[in-house]
Formats: structure tokens, sequence, C-alpha cells
């Protein structure tokens, strides 16, 4: 129990954020209005989508220097979870664009590029399932994963940045720093990141034991017969 | 090191230079990709929006450049790669590969510059920026399909995965060549171009550094 207490930390903040973001007051804004609630739900993905990704180059990095497939288990169990988080992301994206820039896709600079963004990733799931021997398919991964994290960096930070966007904080779009932003959503704004961050953690996690257990229990049946 | 850069680069010459049914093949590629947009788009001479051209222009020279680069760790045999395993040092290889590799796709889009200029008309206003993007375009095409190509060489190299590996990757380079290329076309002042041209050196350097870091790994296995 004690050293899940990240678990039980993560469901109380995600229970706090639930319950106070669709419930609390948030400030009443022309266009936005009640959808700047998307700021824990949409947002938060992004930011967790991103911490992952960290530590899923940070284990790709770990797993060439040292060779040693547990590392290759949380570098691809993490990217899943980026890759859910991704998704999300953008799927809640859409439904916010819907209501306030009256599309699902208006081709805005930070849509696009997520969405390139997230084919990237799915390339490199693809990648993966081409190779069949363990550890050529955790090194050629392994790789292509941190060329592709290399790329990623300017392809969501810089390039957006460079055109005018729709988003708010681009393009003479306030962001929402300009509105409130002084306590009530950044009070939970901030649990919000926190929560799904390790929510994502959690799931990978879950899935590298899973993998783990499936690896051992293969190499039983192979040392049996 | 210098030296064995100049030495495998020479060799990635003669080699092209000895199988010239590749080189052939992929120049009249772009020919043809060329005509084929042309006869597409239905355009006479001239009145085709320049946005419009410059889009088909970078599509066809992206299309080629994948084309051309995918084969460079295929054309040759395993056991001569396993020689060259033994007597160069991967870097080397990648940075005399990379350099080969630009000269490959800077002539491609020389040629296809040249075909669209006779064909769909000559609409650039500033040749310089649009040479000197061209250079920097393809030095970044060439950085990031080398390395793509050397990853999907070893997944059994199938087409396919060649370009769904490469086209998200190359796509930061190909919209700030593209957005370069247009200011070149209107014939916009430099200043309103330099802050691109340094933003695609840097992803270039970003890109290039990547590899060069990472292909050692590659080359081991």
């Amino acid at each position: 129990m004690r050293a899940n207490w990240w678990k039980v930390l993560s469901v109380i903040l995600l229970g706090f954020t639930l319950t106070v973001g669709l419930l609390g007051d948030v400030p009443r804004l022309p266009i936005l209005n009640e959808t700047i609630r998307a700021l824990y739900f949409h947002v938060t993905m992004w930011f967790g989508m991103i911490l992952m990704l960290v530590v899923a180059v940070y284990h790709s990095i770990r797993y060439l220097r040292s060779n040693d497939l547990k590392h290759d288990d949380m570098a691809i169990e993490f990217t899943n979870s980026a890759i859910l988080f991704g998704v999300l992301g953008i799927v809640t994206g859409m439904l916010w664009a819907k209501f306030t820039w009256g599309d699902y896709w208006s081709g805005d600079p930070k849509q696009n590029a997520s969405a390139i963004g997230l084919l990237m990733y799915f390339a490199y799931l693809v990648l993966r399932n081409s190779l069949t021997d363990v550890y050529q398919r955790a090194r050629i991964g392994a790789i292509y994963n941190i060329f592709a994290f290399a790329a990623f960096i300017p392809l969501i930070f810089v390039l957006p940045r460079l055109t005018d966007s729709l988003h708010p904080g681009n393009g003479g779009n306030p962001g929402f720093n300009a509105y409130d932003l002084d306590s009530n959503l950044r009070l939970v704004f901030y649990p919000a990141i926190i929560g799904w961050t390790l929510l994502g953690a959690w799931l990978s996690t879950v899935r590298v034991r899973l993998r783990r257990i499936e690896r051992k229990l293969e190499n039983k049946l192979i040392n049996q017969t | 090191m210098w030296k064995e850069i100049a030495v495998l680069v020479r060799k990635e010459i003669t080699l092209e230079w000895r199988q010239k049914y590749a080189l052939n093949g992929i120049l009249l590629y772009v020919v043809s990709a060329v005509f084929l947009t042309y006869l597409s788009v239905g355009a006479q001479q001239g009145n085709l929006n320049v946005g419009t051209w410059n889009a088909l222009y970078w599509i066809i020279i992206l299309f080629s450049a994948v084309n051309a680069v995918a084969k460079s760790f295929v054309q040759e045999h395993q056991g001569r790669q396993l020689y060259y395993y033994m007597i160069a040092s991967p870097e080397a290889i990648i940075i005399s590969k990379i350099f080969y590799n630009t000269l490959l796709t800077l002539m491609l889009a020389l040629l296809g510059y040249l075909v669209f200029g006779v064909i769909l008309g000559n609409p650039v206003q500033d040749q310089g920026l649009f040479l000197l993007n061209l250079f920097l375009g393809s030095v970044g095409f060439s950085a990031c399909l080398t390395m793509v190509s050397g990853i999907a060489s070893k997944a059994g190299n199938n087409a396919t995965l060649m370009a769904i590996l490469s086209f998200p990757i190359i796509i930061p380079i190909l919209l700030m060549s593209i957005r370069i290329s247009k200011n070149a076309l209107d014939g916009l002042d430099w200043s309103v171009s330099v802050d691109k041209l340094i933003t695609l050196l840097a992803i270039n350097a970003v890109i290039a550094a990547t590899a060069y870091i990472l292909f050692p790994y590659l080359w081991r296995s």
C-alpha cells in the first residue's frame, strides 16, 4: 500500500477534478461560456501526453544503453498510454471546437500538428509490429521513438507559433491567462494535470506488468518442451 | 574522418554511375510526375495559381526524394554491408550517405524546377531565396530520409513502411520550405523570411544531429 500512494493520490485528484470541474463556478465569457471547462479535460490531456512521451523517450534511451528489455516494456507502454491520451485530446478538442469555432475541424495549425504527431506514433506501432525478433523490435523501436520525438517537438511547439492559430493564446486570441485563472481555474487545472498524468502512468505500469507476466509464461512454455 | 567520408561519398557516386538505370529511373520519375501534374490540372502556361504551383512542386519533390533515398541501404548486398561495418565508422557512413543523398535530392529538385518552369511557367520572383531554400530543404529531406530508410531497411524495407515512417517526420521541414518558397515566389523582402530560414536551419540541425547520434545503434544491429 505504501508504494501505491500515488495511485490513491490520482484517484483523489481525479475525483476532485470531476466534481469541482463539472460543478464548480467558472467565469462566464462570451463564446466560451461553459465550454471553458474543457480546460480541465482537454488541455490536461496534452500535458499528460507530453509528459508520458518524455518518459517513453527516456526509457528508449536507457534501452539503447543497456539492452535490457524491461526498459523497452516501459517505453512501449508509456507510448501506448500517450497515444490514448492524444486520441482523447483530439476528440475532446474537436467537440470543443464545434461549439466555439463552429466546426469539428477548422484547419487550425495546432489541430493539424497534433494530428500529424499522432500519425508519427501510429507509424511507430506499425514499425514495431513489422519486426518479429524481440530484441530487434526493441532496438529499432527505440531508435525510431527518439528520432520521432526530435521531430515532434518542433512540430508542436515551434511551428504553430509561427502562424496565426485559433487557439486561445495565439494570433490575437486572449489566452486563458488573460481571463480569470487567478484562483478558480488554476485550483482545478493543476491538480487535473497531475491526476490525469498519474492515471496514465498507472495504466502503463499495469500493462507493463501484464507484458512481463506474458513473457515469463511464454518462456516457461518454450523451456518445457 | 574527413578522408573516410570523402572516400565513402566517392564510392556512392561511382556505384550510382555504374548502375545508371537507378539514377535515370529517378530522373525520369520527376519528369513524368511533373508532366502528369501538368495534364491533370489542365493548366495553360502561367495561369496556374502561385500557391498551387508551389504546393504541387514540393509534393513532387517530396515523393521523388522518398523514392530516390529509399534505396540507399538496400542497393548493396548484405555481405558488403558487413564489410563496411568492419572497415568504416558508423558516423562516417551516415555523414557520407546524408551528403550524397543531399546531392541527389538537390539534383532532383533542380531538374524538377527546370521542367516545372518550362512546362507550367516560372513565377519565381526571387531566384536567390528560392534556390537557397531549395538547398536547405534538400539537406533536411536527405537527413531525415536517410535515417528513416536505414530504419525501414531493417524492417524488410517495404515501401509502405518507408512512407508512413518518413511523412510525419518530414512535415515540419516540408512546411517551412513551402512557406519560404511562397515568399520567394511572391518576391517578398528577405527580412520577412529570415526567421523562417533560421527555423528551417534549426530543424535540419536537430534532425541531422539526432540521426548522427542514433545511427551507430542502428548500424550495430
